[in-house]
């Protein structure tokens, strides 16, 4: 025997690593008794086979890995007595799980055990069966299952029934197989049966409209009678739970009456007597009556009736809200949700108490009361619960804030009948849960409040006074500084005063003491901190006696650690210092945000900005500026929220084509042709070292090879201009310098591909026609040309090309392997490029070309980067 | 349906679980630590339910252990938490006054009488004295099969001899 496998017993495991004091030694009690259970497992012993599978159950209980012991619950299961097949069948339902393809295996067993003589064994096998099986058993045992529910012991047939329900879960077109079976269980007396045969019934009419209309037909009135049998009968000790009569098969019974009542007026009607009995007369002191009870609630209101016994169950309901237990409270809460729909007057009754719910010391409770309290808001009691739910935001619990608060803002947002109220809802919320708001929400914030130009001033003060007193809310903080940053002046010279506000004196330099604050705060996030510098310089034109400390505040920043800080920094600077004239113009008010845009955004209606350009900066990522139509908004518009990244597209990009380098996709053409180049390639790629985006024509000759001609350089630059340039980083410079216009937004003009000089010198131009199926974005055909261009006759042509990872590229053979001289025909060839990140990234490819020309060799090669951006 | 049924000790270490619904090993794991977390830091006199990832869980502490059991939306709490009782009356019942380290070290007998409760998620028997007697019918199968062995183990022993 091998000395491993020497094997504690069962009992001396679980003590040895009861026994373990820190997760270190329990981990190596463990090991030790795997290594050993394996060793046992590869000896192939009997003996201790069941043993083995004991303690791998406990170890998985523990959460340890026990794959390696799967085939052993296998073999178990093979095995012919029932103590072997025991042990087996309930590893197999602790080790593996449905998804699990070693599960297949246990299929031919299974069914084997489902027809043994023994009982018990037919009892596990179904067991099994009923909780781990996949679709396929499903399908393959779904025979024998149906013949086990006409079993001779119920304790079989209740099995069989509970089975079933698995295997119409897993395969719902076996449904009808079941019909007939299910509806006899229902005349029988075994409460096990009947209440596994009546579950089944239930689960039957979710899967199966016909089964739903055969039940309803056949069995509502024998359901009516069962139900009132339970009800009325004597006192059954085995049966009873605290004075009812097994409430179990009561709430199975009144479950499958409400799916057969729902949408049925007759079969509704038949049972109105009996609920009404079960409403009226079950016991509610005790758990199991309240089980009942809240049963039939649901089963009434989800049943046609007219209303007759939907006062009792909301009556039921209003009971249940105000008793004492917690548990009785919650389901109320949970059942007044869906009557909501039905009688909202009725649970409108109910309002304070609801309330009190809200901020009631119980997670569970708060959070379905908060729910359904957001149910119950409507135009005629909005302010006055919004006014408590704010009340209570100031004391709630932390982990509640979250929901409370976007609850809340959901609510002002809905029901915003005024802006000022809105605008002042919001700012509470921001001041006492500032730091609990979603982004799109205090981005919703500055477009409305960027739409109400009359209380433009009345904002910005109270946003300041907000400020002062709760500087550590995070977004209240943007918001704050946003505003100060647009109506500075309003702030301080009183502009637009309401009746309803309180004089306030403010100086410029208080206002820039607030941004200040707000930039030198260590808790500001880059946001923050990018907005506050936004806001310094809108203030430096709106007071200009202020704009030397201004200066002095932005020159800080140059040393900022952030690039991005430290990069506005100094483009801020020399604006101040040697922009005067393009200040005010820059700086000026935001235009009036369009709401419109905005709300289509926030629903998702606009495609992502990815996918829109890859060029221009429009991913907007605060969603406040406009796109390129607005330059200088968007230049001003830094505070994005993921500034530290190179913008979308340009960002991967260098690593990919690093990539290249390792498994770059040759595909040598020329059938026949063996991809001999392909260690040159290889290196090439590899010269390539760090990726120069082709911006001018002079930055494009590092790509290209020194063979080459000077005279391609012209062609490219001529090119850069629908070239992938890298203006995500650039047009921030350009537009400072002055010159450039904004970042030109490609036109999405659908179908039609403008054609491209792929490669152009002295000797050779390389045309790329593309086209696309319809249907498949990813992939772009591409018909290549090639002419000659020199006077000399080109033979043994060979075009190949490389792409990198994220493409797939396929070439079909070239049209001849001779190019006639001087444009006197051309060569076509058919590329296939399949990209796998497609909206996301462009197109990119090396290409290699090598012909004869007087009996001399030549190799032309180049990368391509200048893929239209729409491909 | 009851999704998956977990037994936890006062101290987060796992008794018990069954799983009904597919949970990869990964996903066990974390549901166990995430609901460990919730539940044990509830406090005594709270509600037995707990909303969590659009499913809810019902749970009970008897002595030191903690009984949760995952269902739908729609299902019935109240029941569940009878279902809860049942199951450990059962216990009760088999083990006489049963305890923690009746569980730890007969766990796979906690699965059969789990196994004779519920099955695909739902219940299977109202009655506790018909679960016991099929438990024990089970058990006094396991014990003559036992017996047969050793007999059989000894007759070929002295055979040899």
């Amino acid at each position: 025997m091998n000395p491993f496998s020497s094997g504690t017993r069962l009992r001396d495991m679980i003590r040895a690593i009861r026994a373990c004091k820190t997760a270190a030694e329990e981990r190596a009690v463990v090991r030790k008794e795997c290594a050993a259970i394996r060793a046992s497992i590869n000896e192939d012993d009997q003996d201790y086979r069941h043993r083995n599978l004991a303690k791998l159950m406990f170890i998985q209980i523990l959460g340890y890995p026990t794959h390696f012991g799967q085939m052993e619950c296998l073999k178990l299961i093979a095995s012919a007595g029932f103590p072997e097949k025991r042990i087996g069948y309930l590893g197999l339902m602790l080790l593996l799980d449905e998804r699990q393809e070693v599960l297949m295996l246990v299929t031919n067993s299974l069914k084997q055990d489902l027809n043994h003589s023994n009982q018990y064994i037919v009892g596990l096998a179904l067991c099994a069966l009923g909780n781990i099986c996949s679709a396929e058993m499903a399908r393959d045992l779904s025979p024998e299952v149906e013949r086990l529910l006409q079993f001779r012991d119920p304790n079989i047939r209740k099995k069989a029934a509970l089975c079933s329900i698995r295997i119409i879960k897993k395969v719902p077109d076996l449904a009808e197989n079941f019909i007939n079976c299910a509806a006899s269980l229902l005349k029988e007396k075994h409460h096990g049966v009947l209440i596994t045969g009546v579950q089944l019934c239930a689960d039957l009419c979710k899967v199966s409209s016909e089964a739903l209309e055969y039940f309803r037909k056949k069995c509502t009135e024998g359901l009516v009678r069962t139900l009132r049998d339970i009800v009325n009968s004597p006192y059954s000790p085995e049966y009873d739970i605290s004075g009812i009569t097994d409430p179990y098969l009561h709430i199975r019974l009144l479950k499958l009456l409400r799916i057969l009542g729902q949408g049925d007026a007759d079969a509704s009607d038949r049972m109105t007597d009996i609920l009404a009995q079960v409403a009226t007369k079950t016991e509610s002191n005790k758990n199991a009556g309240n089980a009942i009870l809240y049963e039939c609630v649901e089963t009434i209101m989800s049943i046609e009736d007219d209303g007759g016994l939907r006062v009792l169950a909301i009556n039921i309901l209003g009971k249940f809200l105000s008793n004492r237990d917690n548990n009785i409270r919650y389901v109320a809460l949970n059942m007044l949700m869906r009557a909501t729909t039905l009688d909202a007057q009725a649970v409108q009754r109910h309002r304070a108490t609801i309330l009190d719910c809200v901020k009631d010391s119980d997670a569970s409770i708060r959070k379905r009361a908060l729910e359904l309290l957001y149910l119950l808001v409507n135009e005629n009691n909005v302010k006055p619960l919004i006014k408590e739910l704010i009340e209570y935001l100031e004391v709630s619990d932390q982990e509640f804030k979250g929901d409370l608060t976007a609850k809340i803002c959901s609510l002002v947002e809905k029901f915003s009948s005024e802006k000022i109220w809105y605008i002042d809802q919001m700012l509470k919320v921001l001041s006492e849960a500032g730091n609990f708001v979603k982004d799109e929400v205090w981005h919703a914030l500055i477009f409305v409040i960027s739409n109400a130009s009359d209380l433009h001033g009345y904002t910005v003060r109270a946003l300041y006074r907000a400020f002062l007193t709760s500087t550590e809310q995070e977004t209240l903080v943007r918001v704050a500084v946003w505003c100060i940053g647009e109506y500075g002046d309003m702030l301080v010279n009183n502009v637009g005063m309401l009746d309803i506000e309180d004089p306030i004196t403010v100086t410029e330099c208080d206002a820039v003491d607030a941004v200040e604050v707000a930039i030198k705060r260590h808790t500001s996030d880059l946001t923050t901190k990018a907005m506050a510098l936004i806001a310094l310089l809108k203030l430096s034109s709106r007071f200009p006696s202020s704009s030397e400390r201004i200066k002095g505040i932005i020159v800080q920043n140059k040393g900022n650690l952030v690039l991005e800080l430290q990069q506005r920094s100094i483009e801020f600077n020399r604006i101040l210092q040697k922009h005067q004239k393009i200040r005010s113009a820059l700086v000026e008010r935001m235009p009036v945000l369009d709401e419109a845009t905005f709300s289509g955004r926030r629903a998702g209606s606009l495609p992502t900005a990815i996918s829109t350009s890859s060029g221009a900066p429009s991913n907007l990522p605060n969603g406040i500026a406009k796109p390129a139509t607005a330059p200088i908004p968007d230049l001003l518009d830094l505070s994005s929220d993921d500034v530290p990244a190179p913008s979308s597209s340009g960002g991967d990009f260098p690593q990919d084509l690093l990539g290249v380098d390792l498994s770059p996709t040759l595909a040598p053409s020329g059938a026949g042709k063996p991809p001999k180049a392909s260690t040159d390639v290889l290196l090439d790629l590899l010269s390539i070292g760090t990726y120069l985006p082709v911006q001018t024509g002079s930055s494009a000759s590092d790509i290209l090879s020194s063979s080459q001609d000077d005279k391609a350089l012209a062609s490219l630059s001529s090119l850069s201009a629908n070239a992938t340039s890298p203006v995500n980083a650039a047009p921030m410079m350009d537009l400072l310098d002055g010159h450039g216009p904004g970042p030109q937004k490609p036109k999405e003009n659908g179908q039609a591909y403008q054609s491209l000089v792929a490669y152009e010198s002295s000797s050779l131009r390389v045309m790329f026609n593309f086209s696309k199926q319809p249907g498949s974005p990813q992939t772009t055909l591409i018909q290549a040309t090639f002419t000659n261009l020199s006077s000399n006759v080109y033979n043994d042509f060979l075009f190949q090309a490389a792409v990198p990872k994220f493409l797939q590229l396929h070439l079909d053979p070239a049209s001849s392997n001779t190019l006639p001289a001087s444009g006197d025909g051309s060569i076509t060839q058919n590329l296939k490029v399949t990209n796998s990140q497609h909206g996301k990234k462009l197109l990119v490819m090396r290409v290699r070309i090598a012909y004869k020309t007087n009996n001399k060799d030549v190799l032309e090669e180049r990368q391509i980067n200048n893929f239209p951006q729409n491909l | 349906m009851i999704h998956f049924v977990l037994l936890i000790s006062r101290q987060g270490k796992v008794r018990l679980t069954k799983w009904y619904s597919p949970y990869s090993q990964k996903e066990r794991t974390k549901v166990i630590r995430e609901l460990g977390g919730v539940i044990l830091n509830r406090g005594p006199k709270l509600c037995n339910f707990v909303d969590w990832r659009g499913f809810k869980v019902v749970y009970k502490r008897y002595a030191s252990l903690y009984f949760c059991m995952c269902i739908d939306q729609d299902d019935n709490e109240l029941e569940v938490l009878e279902i809860i009782h049942h199951f450990v009356e059962i216990l009760d019942r088999y083990f006489g006054s049963v305890c923690e380290l009746d569980l730890i070290f007969n766990f796979h007998k906690a699965y059969y009488i789990l196994d004779e409760l519920l099955l695909a998620g739902e219940l299977q028997e109202s009655s506790k004295k018909t679960v016991a007697r099929l438990i024990a019918a089970q058990d006094s199968l396991v014990e003559t099969a036992k017996e047969q062995a050793s007999s059989i183990s000894n007759i070929i022993a002295q055979a040899t001899k």
